[in-house]
């Protein structure tokens, strides 16, 4: 009797346990606007962010490695063409620290991951207003300071391995914002579309700096403005190195 | 968390048996909740991989790989989209025009919304009852907005939503054949373009069916 209680009430645990949330820390950000970098297309004002939640860091190697354990249609050698091109964890999850953040990782599989904890990757604005704040400041781009020193991690040669995940907290207590990676957000292959659909001439040009820096509004913040022409340059499949993502909801 | 930790450990003192039942059920419950992409006879580089579910201009709801085994015309559109879009109809109209009898036939032609907010069943059998549009080849259709996100990922085609309703989008028309790989893109709008159009008697001439 107690056998068959013990069995019923574990599976209920168990059950609520997989269905509930798991237990990763998001951070609430409050709704709020935004200056963001990325033209309006004649509205210049700020845009509107809507109140949501963000993961405090980036997804590690060792809570990929668990979902790819738990849904093996995102190992390397399972994964369908579509969602991954070759470089696809290329590297594997089993050597280096599980506590750096993952990367070589493609937009499929950052979506899938997501909503695997009933999640989605950030927009870009919900990406670019978090990523606005320093440590006491919601929006401290305006800091030549500040500028200098998010740039200097940009500077760096991206040689050895990456380390681990957990940087000091920003205003809103979410960590590595800026310094360990490049992060996959949900709209990324659109972040350069021509404010004029009519300019089909060749839609490549829009995914280089040169040409795609006219439709932006804040040249002087070229720490984000590099991070929208890498994403830019992107396919959905693609994955780099020092490509990772964190999760929304 | 805590809590139930403590519990379950408390619990595996009653029956070791029972854990490993609970466990293959908890199992059971947490690989129902993954949306399986693959585990498709589909080829590993198909846009048929994505297990798309559409919704059609008369309501009829259908998955998208159920257009497969014939070649396929696709491209994304919004219907209150006043100038590109209307085109968008003409070019695959056009390049539909330079077929044969028999290629005409089979070529299925499908469009699929960016803007499911307003681009109900009701506005989408609107504008092709407006257009013409003969359901027996023509396929508009919506689904929900992450799933437009992830299409579009895969027909490498951009779209942005501006604040005042329209949305930017980059404007192609794309190929697939009969296994739903994508084999030809074109930008040109109006007159068909050429080297596509040999590209659809190409791919039909290698043949259709699974």
């Amino acid at each position: 009797m107690r056998a068959i209680l013990g069995v019923v009430l574990l599976a209920t645990a168990l059950g609520a346990l997989a269905q509930a949330t798991p237990d990763v820390p998001y951070v609430d950000i409050p709704a709020g606007e935004l200056r963001t970098v990325l033209a309006n297309d004649g509205d210049r004002g700020p845009v509107s962010v809507a109140a949501f939640s963000l993961r405090v860091r980036p997804v590690t190697r060792s809570e990929f490695a668990r979902f790819v354990h738990q849904h093996p249609q995102w190992a390397p050698e399972q994964v369908p063409r579509t969602f991954a091109s070759a470089g696809y964890l290329q590297d594997g999850l089993e050597t280096g620290s599980p506590q750096a953040p993952v990367t070589q990782v493609s937009w499929f599989a950052a979506q899938a991951f997501c909503e695997s904890e009933g999640a989605r990757l950030p927009s870009w604005n919900e990406w670019e207003r978090v990523a606005a704040a320093d440590a006491d400041h919601a929006d401290a781009r305006q800091d030549p300071v500040w500028r200098a020193r998010i740039l200097g991690w940009y500077a760096r040669p991206a040689t050895g391995p990456l380390p681990d995940v957990g940087g000091p907290p920003n205003f809103y207590g979410v960590r590595d914002m800026h310094g360990l990676i490049w992060e996959w957000v949900d709209d990324f292959n659109a972040l350069l579309v021509s404010p004029d659909s009519r300019d089909q001439g060749d839609p490549d040009k829009l995914k280089f700096c040169g040409a795609g820096a006219i439709s932006l509004q804040d040249r002087e913040n070229y720490a984000v403005l590099m991070r929208i022409a890498l994403l830019s340059s992107l396919q959905a499949a693609d994955s780099t190195t020092s490509l990772g993502f964190r999760c929304a909801r | 968390m805590q809590h139930l930790v403590q519990r379950l450990r408390i619990l595996r003192g009653i029956t070791r048996r029972g854990l490993m039942l609970a466990c293959l059920l908890g199992f059971a419950v947490g690989s129902a909740e993954a949306s399986p992409p693959h585990a498709s006879d589909w080829p590993g580089d198909s846009v048929y991989q994505l297990r798309l579910s559409l919704t059609d201009q008369n309501g009829r709801a259908f998955d998208m790989d159920s257009l497969g085994g014939a070649p396929v015309l696709v491209s994304m559109f919004y219907t209150s989209c006043e100038f590109v879009c209307p085109m968008l109809v003409d070019t695959m109209r056009n390049a539909q025009a330079q077929l044969s009898a028999q290629e005409r036939g089979r070529l299925q032609m499908l469009l699929v919304s960016i803007d499911p907010a307003r681009d109900t069943v009701a506005v989408l059998q609107h504008t092709a009852q407006e257009r013409e549009l003969d359901a027996a080849q023509w396929r508009l259709a919506r689904t929900e907005a992450p799933a437009v996100r992830k299409l579009a990922a895969v027909l490498g085609i951009q779209y942005r939503a501006l604040p005042n309703g329209d949305f930017n989008h980059t404007t192609a028309l794309i190929l697939l054949d009969s296994q739903g790989r994508i084999v030809a893109r074109s930008t040109q709008l109006g007159a068909a373009d050429p080297e596509f159009v040999s590209q659809i008697r190409k791919t039909f001439a290698q043949g259709v069916g699974r």
